[in-house]
């Protein structure tokens, strides 16, 4: 049975990851999940200069799910690759880097700067919509898209994986424009943008006013995009959005998704990532299935 | 193997013990052998609808029965959902988390709790008693109801402050200090955020070692997502920046060490 899966030139030993901001660099989940057993850790984004993110509350429960601000809180690329990057390599799993900023510079500092570094893979977040300049900024503009896609491609010395916003009229015009810029794969999809009241103190739930949704109830938004973008691009695609379960994770698959990540459902059991591995190796088992790429995009 | 971790645990007692405040014990040995007052456990809901962990503080550990007790307050629908819970019911729980109150050298010990941040200074009590230290209790409540106070009463020297005045000294825990005078080696200290700015004002200027328990929204529960800081005086070496993890590097603090 094969649940390798590979990724512009890079193998990962089964489709599991997860998502970037809900895992830190993987050494609090240590705790729980060995490491190993991942097809890959992909970390919370980190900048060319520490972050000290939003203020709190920075997050609220909404039904079947969440709405975060974090604020891309990080400490750093220079603590980053000093500390977090010899940490995972501890570990036989890839490291995907996520890569923030606030201006293309920034972008490109952090590529750089990772040039030289045993990292597998960067995964570009040009969709986060909780800071205020970058992130999101860069991602619900396709020229943009493009431009920074194709500057971080002359400088990155790794696969480049653009993460794209939910938060858009057509997902697939940002995935072109992606391809055309070069980028070797996308992942998707970011948080959607949400809001909470709390009516008892009359205010926004979270001090950012507005925040990321995140978990189950994201999932069947998650799955249509999924299956939209594999249509519309030839590049392979990271899935994610609301992935609990191995049914939840095989529905991404079979709508085009080369590999998927396990995000908000850590929050609510550490186990989630194996528990996701497992299930799929079992469906795998159960159905007959040689190759997990008989499932990839199966469902036309 | 981890010392923390999620669990299905059964729940061996659960009392109201007024309005909205409940009193729950749950069984796990593992947990219970390793627990420290000050910690807390991740209580998840049976509701996929609600999927974030409530964090509840430890109120009391019996090693001996391999038990954790925890006294809270219904602040939503999630802890509404679990104080419907019998004995004999179940829970998953995560857990222990965070550090607990660090271990010092003083002689007298002052425990101070606001409201629902009572609990937890109960458990350390207990300890501080058990270690031969005087222990002096200051509880803040708003009215006469006064849960926990009797349990108190066997380990420390107790001054209440309410509110109402009905019980004790009209006013808060600072009040009832002022009031008595009362002074200590070291404060421990958990309640609403006003209080332990108070605390913290009164421990500066009476040159006295504080440590504060804070609480956040918290999603992940052991350092990984960032959900749930406060401010720290100095830039906090793991994350490089003035913000310190109220569940992982927390939740009892020095209180010269945060912003409050």
């Amino acid at each position: 049975m094969n649940t390798k899966v590979n990724i512009a030139g890079v193998e990962f030993k089964n489709p599991v990851t997860v998502a970037s901001g809900t895992f830190g660099s993987g050494m609090e989940y240590g705790e729980f999940v060995d490491l190993n057993r991942l097809g890959a850790v992909t970390t919370k984004g980190v900048a060319n200069i520490p972050w000290e993110g939003n203020p709190t509350p920075r997050i609220a429960e909404t039904y079947g799910g969440m709405l975060n601000a974090i604020g891309l809180q990080n400490p750093g690329i220079d603590v980053f690759v000093n500390r977090d990057i010899p940490y995972l390599k501890q570990y036989d799993t890839k490291i995907i880097v996520n890569v923030c900023g606030r201006s293309e510079q920034d972008y490109c500092e952090v590529v750089e700067r990772l040039a030289d570094q045993p990292v597998d893979m960067l995964e570009i977040n040009i969709s986060c919509p909780n800071v205020k300049h970058g992130g999101i900024a860069f991602g619900q503009d396709p020229k943009l898209v493009e431009k920074i896609t194709s500057e971080l491609k002359k400088r990155a010395k790794q696969p480049v994986v653009m993460k794209l916003s939910p938060n858009v009229t057509d997902i697939t015009e940002m995935a072109r424009a992606a391809e055309a810029g070069g980028a070797d794969a996308l992942s998707l999809i970011n948080t959607l943008t949400g809001m909470k009241i709390d009516i008892n103190r009359r205010t926004f739930a979270i001090a950012n006013k507005t925040g990321g949704m995140s978990g189950p109830a994201v999932k069947p938004v998650a799955v249509r995009m999924v299956y939209q973008v594999a249509n519309a691009v030839k590049l392979p695609i990271i899935g994610m959005g609301g992935i609990a379960t191995a049914e939840d994770a095989l529905e991404f698959i079979m709508a085009g998704a080369t590999m998927v990540s396990v995000g908000t459902a850590n929050f609510h059991n550490p186990y989630a990532t194996l528990e996701v591995i497992e299930g799929i190796e079992n469906y795998m088992k159960k159905y007959n299935v040689a190759d997990i790429h008989e499932l990839i995009g199966c469902v036309k | 193997m981890a010392e923390k971790k999620k669990v299905r645990v059964p729940i061996v007692h659960m009392e109201q013990l007024e309005n909205a405040i409940y009193d729950m014990t749950i069984e796990e040995k593992e947990m219970a052998a390793v627990a420290k007052a000050g910690q807390f456990l991740s209580l998840y809901l049976d509701d996929e609808s609600r999927l974030l962990p409530r964090p509840i503080s430890i109120c009391g550990i019996d090693k001996e029965a391999g038990t954790i007790r925890m006294v809270f307050r219904i602040a939503g629908e999630g802890t509404r959902q679990i104080s419907c819970l019998k004995a004999g019911d179940s829970i998953e729980v995560l857990g222990p988390l965070g550090n607990g109150f660090f271990d010092t050298e003083d002689k007298v010990s002052m425990v101070i709790g606001g409201g629902i941040g009572i609990p937890p200074m109960l458990g350390l009590a207990k300890k501080l008693h058990a270690e031969g230290k005087k222990v002096i209790a200051v509880l803040g409540y708003r009215d006469a109801k006064n849960f926990l106070a009797k349990e108190f009463e066997e380990v420390a020297e107790v001054v209440i402050a309410t509110e109402d005045g009905s019980v004790g000294v009209k006013g808060n825990v600072i009040d009832a200090i002022k009031a008595k005078n009362l002074t200590a080696d070291t404060v421990y200290s958990c309640g609403p955020t006003p209080m332990l700015r108070g605390v913290k004002a009164f421990a500066e200027s009476a040159g006295i070692a504080c440590q504060i328990s804070l609480e956040e929204k918290m999603a992940c529960g052991i350092g990984a997502c960032l959900a749930c800081v406060c401010k720290s005086k100095e830039k906090d070496h793991h994350s490089n920046v003035n913000n310190k993890r109220i569940c992982k590097d927390g939740p009892v603090f020095w209180a010269q060490e945060v912003e409050l």
